[in-house]
């Protein structure tokens, strides 16, 4: 068992070594461009800081995916359900203005799981009650939530003295807490591991934990078992994009304060890369989000210090997946297939 | 006045669907052999890229083709690598592959045009129209060569699918790859192909946006037209010809949005472009179990 522990160590080497290829490409030095993405971000305070805020988004995002993907339900619309929550958060708090934090702050976290369930509430039927594939209805529903969003904020939230498509600012009452002053961190990291805590104790210790897995080692197998399928599967989906959502309530209510078109830019895709780099371990999640933290927040010291596009973190991040799958299977250890 | 309205709209039905029609018959391939390619959208976005860039580097368009196709091809290998050889999960691949090859295609344009205030253009492709002068067609068929030869592979699809030699093995290998080892054939270089030719045509597709719709390379360019593909094989129950009517139905309905917004008829377009995707879940939802995926689809095969 103990290669599969060094897999995620041996398949960041090998990434650095693939990726010092885009490095070099662009006339820089793969040496000093690593030293920018891993140790610069962690020498001062306030980029260590900015690192956990970029970890927040993706620790959730990444519990969508292990929750829904341990029961062998492919939830590939966490992108979807991440920006249903952050659209209804936006909602509840341009609607909140005056209301008592105390009441404001949980109204917006109960708003956001809702938002992200019922977005997923429709694929997760079909799933369950007519063997519709959910990889495609999921990744359609992406789409939709765009195009909705985009409506509303070029028509019904568009800032009327700038023109802008950004929507209003939602109350200030409504804001999660900062966890340290003057920075950007605030309880939405709190909440996360609450979350992936909770997952990893229904997932290990509950009966609902082992029928998912029971579920995603096999449906038949499951079935044969006198596991309840369809209801198992629809269980696993709404918790899964209730998470998702929680995590674009949490982006709203605690960095943005209003909505723009562009507030996810891939964070529940990178979800998936967060779920696939933690072996779909929930614990695993907190090092591998972090990880990817890191990454997001390096890729902008990389790009200040040497000029390199910013992108940069983008592919680095797409290779560690694809090279920790590999890893894992040429390493003779199979991760769950579908 | 009618006439031009209606004209027009079907003239842009033709280009908007071409894109859509050489990604969903690559995908084709691909899924005929077995495997899902969730790469498609960041296979189009490369395709995009590499044909802008070599385009307006070289300032040859066709040289932009065949360096799309070439990044195609090159795709499709990365991805039968990640599947077929080493078996693993189609979808988080796929997805894995799209994020790649956005990112790599986007710090290409970074590194190679840096931040320009005024985004780089080429001339785009020429249209040619074979019924000049006749009234209506000659308007309607105003369209790049590209957009003839993307109507023109579907039935050369279909054939090659449905009556060649070639198509036979590869419709195998997606229902029954264990009696295709058996009789003797590479199940590996079988999907491998596929992984190739699919790859190819999801590139020109792309190549088809930046190079004869856009003539430039932006963020936004494929904007889920690749996911779009994923559910026109549905639509189209992995027939070719199926391709035709699901990217002629799809391409008109964005092409109506577009003629209507352009007349200045005041509509919820965003609202509007939903609806494909809408009737997409329905269509999959009425016919449900009756789907005929191939039945090897997403299963890895692998030697006893």
């Amino acid at each position: 068992m103990w290669t599969r522990a060094l897999v995620p160590f041996i398949s960041i080497a090998v990434t650095f070594l693939l990726t010092s290829i885009l490095i070099l490409l662009a006339g820089g030095n793969p040496l000093e461009a690593y030293y920018y993405f891993l140790i610069a971000p962690l020498s001062d305070k306030v980029s260590a800081l900015e690192v956990l805020v970029k970890t927040t988004p993706l620790l959730l995002t990444g519990a969508c995916a292990v929750f829904a993907f341990t029961a062998g339900f492919w939830n590939i619309g966490g992108e979807g359900q991440f920006l249903a929550g952050a659209f209804a958060a936006t909602g509840a708090g341009i609607l909140l203005q005056g209301v008592d934090p105390a009441v404001a702050i949980p109204l917006m976290i109960l708003v956001s799981f809702i938002a992200g369930m019922l977005w997923i509430l429709i694929p997760a039927l079909l799933k369950a009650k007519l063997s519709v594939d959910e990889v495609v209805t999921t990744l359609l529903f992406n789409s939709i939530i765009l195009f909705i969003i985009a409506y509303t904020l070029n028509n019904v939230w568009r800032n009327p003295i700038t023109g802008w498509p950004q929507s209003p600012e939602i109350s200030e009452t409504a804001h999660y807490l900062k966890l340290i002053p003057r920075s950007r961190l605030h309880m939405g990291f709190i909440i996360a591991l609450a979350v992936i805590i909770v997952e990893w104790f229904v997932i290990a210790k509950t009966s609902l934990g082992l029928k998912m897995r029971a579920l995603g080692l096999g449906k038949e197998a499951a079935r044969f078992a006198g596991v309840n399928v369809n209801r198992t599967l629809f269980i696993a989906a709404l918790v899964s994009g209730g998470i998702a959502g929680l995590a674009g309530g949490g982006d709203i209510a605690g960095i943005h304060f209003h909505l723009i078109e562009a507030v996810s830019s891939g964070l529940g895709y990178t979800g998936i890369i967060v779920a696939m780099l933690a072996g779909l371990n929930p614990l695993g999640l907190i090092p591998s989000a972090l990880f990817l933290g890191l990454i997001d927040t390096g890729a902008q010291t990389v790009s200040r210090a040497m000029g390199l596009p910013i992108y940069l973190g983008d592919a680095v991040q797409a290779t560690l997946l694809l090279v920790t799958l590999s890893m894992f299977v040429i390493l003779n250890y199979r991760i769950k297939k579908a | 006045m009618e006439n031009i309205f209606i004209v027009g709209l079907l003239a842009a039905t033709l280009r908007v669907a071409t894109p859509l029609i050489l990604g969903t018959l690559g995908e084709l391939f691909s899924e005929r052999s077995g495997v899902l390619n969730l790469g498609i959208e960041g296979i189009m976005f490369l395709g995009a890229f590499v044909g802008f860039t070599t385009a307006k580097l070289t300032g040859s368009l066709w040289l932009g083709i065949l360096m799309a196709l070439i990044a195609g091809v090159i795709a499709g290998l990365v991805m039968s690598f990640m599947t077929v050889i080493l078996g693993v999960n189609q979808h988080v691949s796929g997805l894995g592959l799209t994020l790649l090859w956005t990112a790599l295609s986007l710090f290409g344009f970074r590194l190679i045009f840096g931040e320009p205030t005024v985004m780089p253009t080429i001339d785009t492709f020429p249209t040619i129209s074979p019924f000049e002068g006749i009234p209506y067609l000659g308007t309607i068929f105003e369209q790049r060569l590209l957009t003839y030869i993307a109507f023109a592979l579907i039935p050369i699809v279909a054939w090659l699918i449905n009556r060649s030699r070639f198509g036979l093995k590869l419709r195998a290998v997606g229902e029954n790859p264990e009696a295709v080892d058996a009789a003797g054939l590479n199940v590996y270089w079988l999907r491998t192909i596929a992984q190739m030719i699919g790859g190819a045509l999801m590139a020109l597709g792309g190549a088809f946006l930046s190079e004869a719709m856009l003539g430039a390379m932006s963020f936004g360019i494929i904007s889920g037209r690749g996911w779009v593909c994923i559910a026109l094989i549905i639509f189209a129950n992995w027939k070719a010809l199926g391709v035709l009517w699901g990217a002629l139905l799809f391409g008109g309905f964005f092409a109506l949005q577009l003629a209507l917004q352009a007349i200045g008829v005041k509509l919820p377009y965003e609202l509007l472009l939903t609806l494909p995707y809408i009737v997409t879940i329905l269509a999959l939802s009425i016919a449900g179990r009756n789907v005929t995926a191939p039945s090897a689809l997403l299963k890895p095969y692998q030697r006893e």
